[in-house]
C-alpha cells in the first residue's frame, strides 16, 4: 500500500503548559512495496511519526493517507511493532504471538496453529511456553516481530525492531526480516539509530532533523536484492553509508 | 567430581533450609500450644482466665455434638459470603468506573473517605436499626468494611495498565471488552487478588461486629453468649473457629492466586 505523509506537524504540552512541537513539519510519500528506513537523533520524532501512521495519534497539522484514505483510526491493514518489545508478561510466547489473532476472534486451535508453522522462522520452536520475564532481549524481539507478521499485514511499522541486540544478532535477525518480507512484498518504514542496517535493508533511506524532525535528506539505495551480509564491505555500500553519515554531521553541526 | 560434590552439597544445605522455613509457622503454633499447656497445668494463670487445652478441647466437641457450633457457625459464613460477595463486587466494578473516569474519584471521595474513616463498630448500630438484627445488617456490615480493599485495588490495577500495551490493543482495534478481558483484567489481577485476600479477612470483623451489636445467631453472639455463662473454653473455642475461618478465606485467595499467576512466580524464579 502506498502511504503518504502530508506536512505533519505534531506538538505535545511541555512543562509550562505551553504547546512544544515535537515533529514536523515533514512530508513524503512511500510508494507501495517500497521499504525505508527513518534515521535521526534520538528524541527527533520517530516514534511519533509511527504512532501518527499507525493512526494512534492525531498529528495537530497536517494529515497521513494509507492508499489515499485518511488515517484517523488504526487499520486493519497495517501492524506496528513497538520501540520496547512491549510484550504482555501473563502471555507464553504462543500466547503472545497469537494475539491479533485472538482479538480478531479466530477460534484457538485455528491460531496456534498459525503461529506454530511461524515459530521455525523466528527461531523460537521451543520456547513456545515460555514467559517474557524467561527470553533473552533477542527473543523478546522475535515474539515481538512475529506478532507482526501473524497479522499479515500490507504495511509494516517497525520502531527500532532490534535496538539492544548485539550486532551479530542484529543483523541476522534483520537479514531475516528480509527474508520474510521477499514471500510477499509489503510496504515497510523501519526505524533505527544504525547507518548499516539502514543501508543494508533499504530501498530508500529518510534522515531528519533534531526535534522537531524535519526531513534532511532522502536518500535512494539501488543495491542489488537479495541483500546479504557481505555487501557492508562492497564500494557502493560504502559510499552510501558515508553519504548518509555526513547527511547527519551536518545535522550536528 | 569435585564440583558436582560441592554443588550437592549446597544444595541439600538449600533444601534443608527452604524446609525450615516451610516447618517454622507449625513450629511456632506447636510451641504456643506447649506454652498454653505448661502454663495451665502449673496453675501460673487461673484456669478460669486461661483454660487449659483439654477443657478447650471438650467444649470444642461438646458444641460440636450439639450443633451449636455449626449453626453459628453456618450463620457467621452466609453473612460473610453475601458481604464479600456484595462489598468486594461493587467495589470492583466501581473501583473500574473510577480508574476509568477520574471525575467520578472527585465526586465519590467524600463519601468513601468519611465510610472507611469512621470506625465501623461505631456506625454498625446504625446499619442494625436500618436492615434489622436478620443477616441483611451483617451482610451490610461485611460488605462495608470489605469494600474498600477492593476499591481501592481495582483503582490501583486498571490505572498501572502498561500505555505501550493499551496503545497496541488499539492498533489490534480491540474494542472495551477484548481490552478488558485481554489486557486490563490480567494485568490488574495481581493488585486485584491482594486486595482480596486483605478484604477476605476482614470479612470476618464485619460480620462478627455486627453481631455484636444485636443478632439472634453467628459466632459473635456465641462468644456474647460464653462469656454471660462464664464458659471461657467456648469461649476460645468461637474465637478459633473465626480465626480459622479467616485463614482459610485467605487461603483460598491464596490458592487462586497461585493457579492464576504462574508467570509471575516463573519470573521470579
Ligand atoms: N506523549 C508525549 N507527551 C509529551 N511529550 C512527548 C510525548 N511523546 C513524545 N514526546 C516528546 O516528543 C519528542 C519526540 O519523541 P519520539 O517520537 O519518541 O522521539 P524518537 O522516537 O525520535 O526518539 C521527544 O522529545 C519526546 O520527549
Ligand atoms: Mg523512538
Amino acid at each position: 500500500m502506498r502511504l503518504s505523509v502530508e506536512n505533519i506537524e505534531v506538538s505535545f504540552p511541555g512543562p509550562a503548559g505551553d504547546l512544544l512541537p515535537a515533529l514536523g513539519p515533514i512530508s513524503f510519500e512511500v510508494a507501495d512495496d517500497q521499504f525505508v528506513c527513518l534515521l535521526g537523533p534520538s528524541g527527533c520524532g520517530k516514534s511519533t511519526l509511527i504512532r501518527v501512521l499507525a493512526g494512534l495519534l492525531s498529528p495537530s497539522a497536517g494529515a497521513a493517507y494509507c492508499d489515499r484514505e485518511l488515517i484517523q483510526r488504526p487499520l486493519a491493514e497495517a501492524a506496528i511493532m513497538f520501540q520496547d518489545t512491549n510484550l504482555m508478561p501473563w502471555r507464553t510466547v504462543l500466547d503472545n504471538i497469537a494475539l491479533p489473532l485472538e482479538v480478531a476472534g479466530m477460534s484457538r486451535p485455528e491460531r496456534y496453529g498459525a503461529v506454530r508453522k511461524l515459530l521455525p522462522q523466528l527461531n523460537l520452536e521451543n520456547f513456545e511456553l515460555a514467559y517474557p520475564a524467561e527470553l533473552s532481549g533477542g527473543m523478546a524481539q522475535r515474539v515481538s516481530l512475529g506478532r507482526v507478521i501473524v497479522q499479515q499485514p500490507q504495511v509494516w511499522l517497525l520502531d527500532e525492531p532490534f535496538a539492544a541486540l548485539d550486532a551479530l544478532t542484529r543483523e541476522a535477525l534483520s537479514l531475516e526480516l528480509l527474508r520474510l518480507r521477499a514471500r510477499s512484498r509489503q510496504t515497510i518504514i523501519l526505524v533505527t539509530h544504525d547507518i548499516n542496517e539502514a543501508v543494508l535493508l533499504a530501498d530508500r533511506v529518510i534522515v531528519m532533523s533534531r526535534r522537531p524532525g524535519a526531513l534532511v535528506a532522502d536518500i535512494p539505495i539501488d543495491l542489488p536484492r537479495p541483500r546479504s551480509a557481505e555487501m557492508i564491505y562492497k564500494r557502493e555500500f560504502l559510499q552510501l553509508a558515508k553519504r548518509i553519515r555526513n547527511c547527519i554531521e551536518d545535522q550536528r553541526a | 567430581m569435585q564440583t558436582n560434590g560441592k554443588v550437592a552439597e549446597f544444595s541439600t544445605g538449600r533444601k534443608r533450609q527452604i524446609i525450615l522455613r516451610r516447618l517454622s509457622p507449625f513450629l511456632t503454633v506447636l510451641l504456643l500450644l506447649l506454652l498454653w499447656q505448661g502454663v495451665t497445668e502449673r496453675q501460673i494463670i487461673s484456669r478460669i482466665l486461661v483454660p487449659p487445652p483439654a477443657d478447650v478441647y471438650a467444649a470444642f466437641t461438646a458444641a460440636l455434638a450439639d450443633g451449636t457450633l455449626a449453626k453459628h457457625t453456618m450463620t457467621t459464613l452466609g453473612e460473610m459470603m453475601y458481604g464479600l460477595l456484595l462489598g468486594v463486587g461493587i467495589g470492583l466494578v466501581l473501583g473500574y468506573a473510577i480508574a476509568k473516569a477520574p471525575l467520578l474519584e472527585y465526586v465519590l471521595s467524600p463519601i468513601i473517605v468519611a465510610f472507611q474513616s469512621t470506625p465501623i463498630v461505631a456506625y454498625a448500630p446504625l446499619l442494625i436499626i436500618w436492615f434489622g438484627t436478620g443477616p441483611s445488617s451483617k451482610i451490610v456490615t461485611t460488605a462495608v468494611i470489605v469494600f474498600f480493599p477492593a476499591l481501592v485495588n481495582a483503582i490501583v490495577g486498571i490505572r498501572s495498565v502498561s500505555p505501550p500495551l493499551r496503545d497496541l490493543m488499539r492498533s489490534l482495534n480491540a474494542g472495551p471488552w477484548l481490552t478488558f478481558r485481554l489486557l486490563e483484567l490480567p494485568s490488574a489481577l495481581p493488585v486485584i487478588l491482594a486486595g482480596l485476600k486483605t478484604s477476605a479477612t476482614l470479612a470476618v470483623i464485619g460480620a462478627v461486629v455486627g453481631e455484636f451489636v444485636g443478632s439472634g445467631s453467628g459466632l459473635g453472639v456465641l462468644v456474647i453468649m460464653a462469656r454471660s455463662q462464664y464458659n471461657t473454653p467456648l469461649v476460645v473455642v468461637t474465637v478459633l473457629t473465626m480465626t480459622v475461618i479467616a485463614l482459610s478465606l485467605y487461603g483460598l485467595v491464596a490458592l487462586v492466586e497461585w493457579r492464576f499467576l504462574v508467570w509471575q512466580r516463573r519470573a521470579a524464579s
